[in-house]
């Protein structure tokens, strides 16, 4: 950090320079304090660690809590003493309850899905990445960017107090489906825990807004001089989709819940309609439940696309990188990601089809989800050619990038099964969806985070990861990610459903015990293994082995040429001038040739 | 860098998108009340007279603002500070003729919240009410830029923030003008 101080002072003239006039809040401390450079910073990089950071805290957290319903649903007929010294009531007579098992389940869901892998992959790595690979000094706008830590912050509070509510956490599901969400009466979690949940997720929605805002605006208004669409890295046009995905469907999903806190609070009738609840009529009228699942799903399906797409991006680069060669059909990735992003807006109902959805609609949902098979081909035919005869350099971030490409492809093939509505009469809230979800997104999405991590690890911290414990991590997480989901399709196709504490009594279904059991044993482990990684990441951070040149991959992005240790703004002089695309890998005999080189006479321009 | 020059300012361009993910939101809202329409036990919505004065209001306020842009373009940083006192005295306006509005409807007898309302009317609160908050939002914005503007020590020639304020208060107007249309037009 001795640079820092040249570097503000080169930034006041550079940026004052790109957009005359606008720099009158510039008046940045040189001698930063605690609080300023490590809390309260306006700096993408430490905003990005606080990011991955509070990601990984919930992740551990999340990750915990299906080690508890594993444990319930592998071991139905046993006790866990310590369990109810623990929980106390959630799990009398060291059994899980029922009203727990279902807040656990909720927990993990929105956990995973909204604070991992949205906020914990797109906050690290599009603050991270997006300015160190375009060529900005920082965001667009700083002081938004700082705003969108802490509402997540602030929505990660709120949720984690929800954990510890006399009523509990909210249990009705991570899509919060009413009436059982608006109805205090039904059942505990959809008490005080409900409330907690929908104000944290408000909060998130504004941090995910004020962050894809940013995004956004910081990829078209910033790049640096040379810095074409076409010459961007796959990684910013994943996280440049990523934030349209956020920007246009988060609101809904807001408008939605606004909706229900309504419901729940002011005794509307949105979404309630002539119930019965424990012997009491209810005066709702006319209400719709499905328009929430409309509302939700208009998100919730973009969703998987914003958790998906950044993972898709950084695989992207880190395939090329470490097969020391060109992506294959650079423009064939970016077509397909905004071919996904498209359809992505068109398919919400495909969740709906079994909730009296007309089939003649379903029919075009049916085609349009199909269509998503197009572009996903497209990027696993590039992937796999641009494997193709690479110089392969095993480093753990190339493992996990590889097994990002297995698994989408194993977990993608399911989603052709899913996505016809007939066969989904069959297949809906069973343990295929489940088995589909995991794959396709959960874990592959888990493994673009990790490819992430360990390959922009250096560039964060100066520092490399220990490569035997990732190994480690990489081989028994991989094994352990299909032992746990692949059986999970055959009881799936058998119609075992989902959401259940105990089939022990259920004779269709407890011939699965044995592989259930197998399926839970196996979780703890991976569990174990993921804590491996947390120890890992920690570790290095202080005494990983030193990174002494700046490009320790010999990769050609912009973030290279900037300094080990980069202080606020990223490059001690001037913003390097790009000349070329940034996949010029094994090039005229040359193992790879930075962006920031010139165009030479016998080449030709791209 | 002269490339980078005619680029849209990056606030602006902040503001656009942030303005596309507000749209965003009452395009759901606005969708689910087309939606709950064409269901069972809807009631004709009956819209306040004084929204329609509310309307006024707010659509003056967007003529203020535009000439605080003006004045502050021209320099005339006197005129500047009224227009924008002005357009947020306007706006408190607004927001109180939208409250005077809904009180009306418990003179009415109608609920919008509560047993035995329609989701008519509690749509239009909720919809009408988030736009209040939007309002307010822009209300403070002016009051932050109207003091900064009064305070002698800095003196400002730059007018990307008033431009930002003054776009988001436009929109802000144009918003409402097509909550009341939409309402009107669904009766």
């Amino acid at each position: 950090m001795s640079s820092e101080s040249p570097v503000h002072g080169h930034e006041e003239v550079i940026s004052s320079h790109v957009h005359a006039g606008h720099e009158v809040h510039h008046h940045h401390h040189h001698e930063e304090s605690f609080v300023s450079k490590y809390v309260f910073s306006q700096d993408h990089k430490m905003i990005a660690k606080q990011f991955l950071i509070t990601g990984m805290i919930w992740a551990v957290i999340g990750g915990l809590f299906s080690v508890l319903f594993r444990l319930q649903l592998g071991y139905p007929e046993m006790t866990f003493p310590i369990l109810e010294d623990i929980f106390g009531k959630w799990a009398a007579g060291g059994r899980i309850s029922n009203d727990f098992y279902y807040s656990l389940v909720t927990m993990h869901g929105t956990i995973l899905v909204f604070f991992v892998l949205t906020a914990g992959l797109s906050g690290t790595f599009a603050n991270l990445l997006i300015p160190l690979q375009i060529g900005a000094r920082d965001m667009a706008s700083p002081m938004l960017n700082m705003l969108s830590y802490w509402f997540f912050f602030l929505a990660s509070i709120i949720m984690f107090s929800s954990l510890f509510l006399q009523s509990g956490p909210a249990s009705g599901g991570w899509t919060i489906y009413p009436p059982l969400s608006a109805l205090g009466q039904a059942t505990e979690g959809s008490k005080l825990g409900m409330d907690f949940w929908l104000v944290s997720m408000a909060m998130f929605i504004v941090s995910s807004l004020l962050g894809g805002l940013n995004y956004i605006s910081t990829i078209l208004n910033m790049r640096t001089k040379g810095m074409s669409m076409t010459r961007m890295p796959l990684t910013i046009w994943a996280i440049f989709f990523t934030a349209v995905l956020g920007v246009l469907s988060f609101p809904v999903l807001l408008s939605g819940a606004i909706l229900l806190l309504f419901d729940r609070n002011l005794g509307t009738s949105f979404y309630l309609s002539e119930i019965v609840v424990k012997g009491e009529i209810l005066p709702n009228e006319g209400g719709s439940p499905i328009l929430f699942q409309h509302l939700f799903w208009f998100l919730g399906h973009p969703e998987v696309y914003i958790i998906l797409l950044p993972a898709m991006g950084m695989v992207s680069e880190v395939l090329s990188v470490n097969s020391r060669k060109p992506i294959f059909g650079y423009l064939a990735m970016v077509g397909s990601l905004f071919a996904i992003c498209i359809l992505a807006f068109l398919v919400w109902a495909h969740h709906m089809f079994v909730t009296g959805l007309n089939p003649f609609l379903g029919a075009f949902f049916v085609l349009l989800t199909l269509l998503i098979a197009v572009p996903s081909a497209i990027k696993v035919f590039n992937w796999l050619t641009t494997l193709w005869r690479g110089n392969l350099r095993l480093t753990p971030g190339m493992l996990f990038s590889i097994g990002f490409v297995s698994l989408f492809i194993s977990g993608g093939l399911t989603g052709i099964f899913l996505g016809n509505s007939t066969l989904d009469i069959h297949l809906h809230d069973t343990y295929f969806v489940v088995a589909h979800f995991h794959i396709v997104m959960g874990v592959a999405s888990m493994f673009g985070m990790f490819a992430g991590v360990y390959h922009w690890f250096p560039k964060m911290y100066g520092r490399f990861m220990n490569n035997t414990l990732a190994y480690i991590h990489f081989w028994v997480t991989l094994a352990g990610a299909y032992l746990i989901f692949w059986p999970m399709h055959y009881s799936g196709l058998a119609g075992m459903p989902r959401r259940y504490t105990d089939y022990s009594n259920w004779h269709s279904f407890n011939m699965f015990q044995d592989m259930s059991r197998f399926i839970s044993s196996v979780a703890m482990v991976v569990f174990a293994v993921q804590l491996l990684f947390i120890f890992n990441f920690f570790y290095s951070i202080f005494k990983g082995r030193r990174v002494t040149s700046t490009n320790p991959w010999g990769a050609n992005t912009l973030e290279w040429t900037t300094p080990v240790n980069p202080g606020h703004g990223n490059w001690p002089g001037e913003i390097p001038e790009v000349h070329r695309w940034a996949y010029d890998y094994g090039k005229d005999g040359r193992d790879f040739i930075s962006q920031t080189e010139p165009v030479g006479a016998d080449e030709s321009k791209h | 860098m002269s490339l980078q020059r005619k680029r849209t300012h990056p606030h602006k361009f902040l503001l656009w998108v942030a303005i596309g993910s507000i749209i965003m939101m009452f395009a759901g809202l606005t969708s689910a009340y087309i939606v709950k329409r064409s269901q069972a036990g809807w009631i004709m919505l009956e819209i306040p007279t004084i929204f329609w004065y509310s309307t006024v209001t707010i659509l003056l306020s967007s003529v203020a603002v535009h000439f605080a842009v003006k004045a502050f373009k021209d320099r005339n940083i006197p005129k500047y500070k009224q227009m924008v006192w002005i357009t947020a005295v306007l706006g408190i306006a607004f927001l109180i003729m939208q409250i005077i509005g809904f009180m009306q409807f418990s003179r009415m007898d109608i609920r919008l919240v509560g047993a035995g309302s329609n989701a008519s009317y509690s749509f239009l609160l909720a919809i009408a009410g988030l736009h209040a908050v939007h309002v307010l939002g822009g209300v403070i914005a002016l009051t932050v830029i109207g003091i900064r503007a009064m305070s002698a020590r800095s003196k400002s020639y730059n007018a990307v923030p008033v431009e930002v304020v003054a776009t988001y208060w436009h929109f802000v107007d144009i918003l409402w003008i097509y909550l009341i249309l939409f309402f009107n037009w669904m009766k």
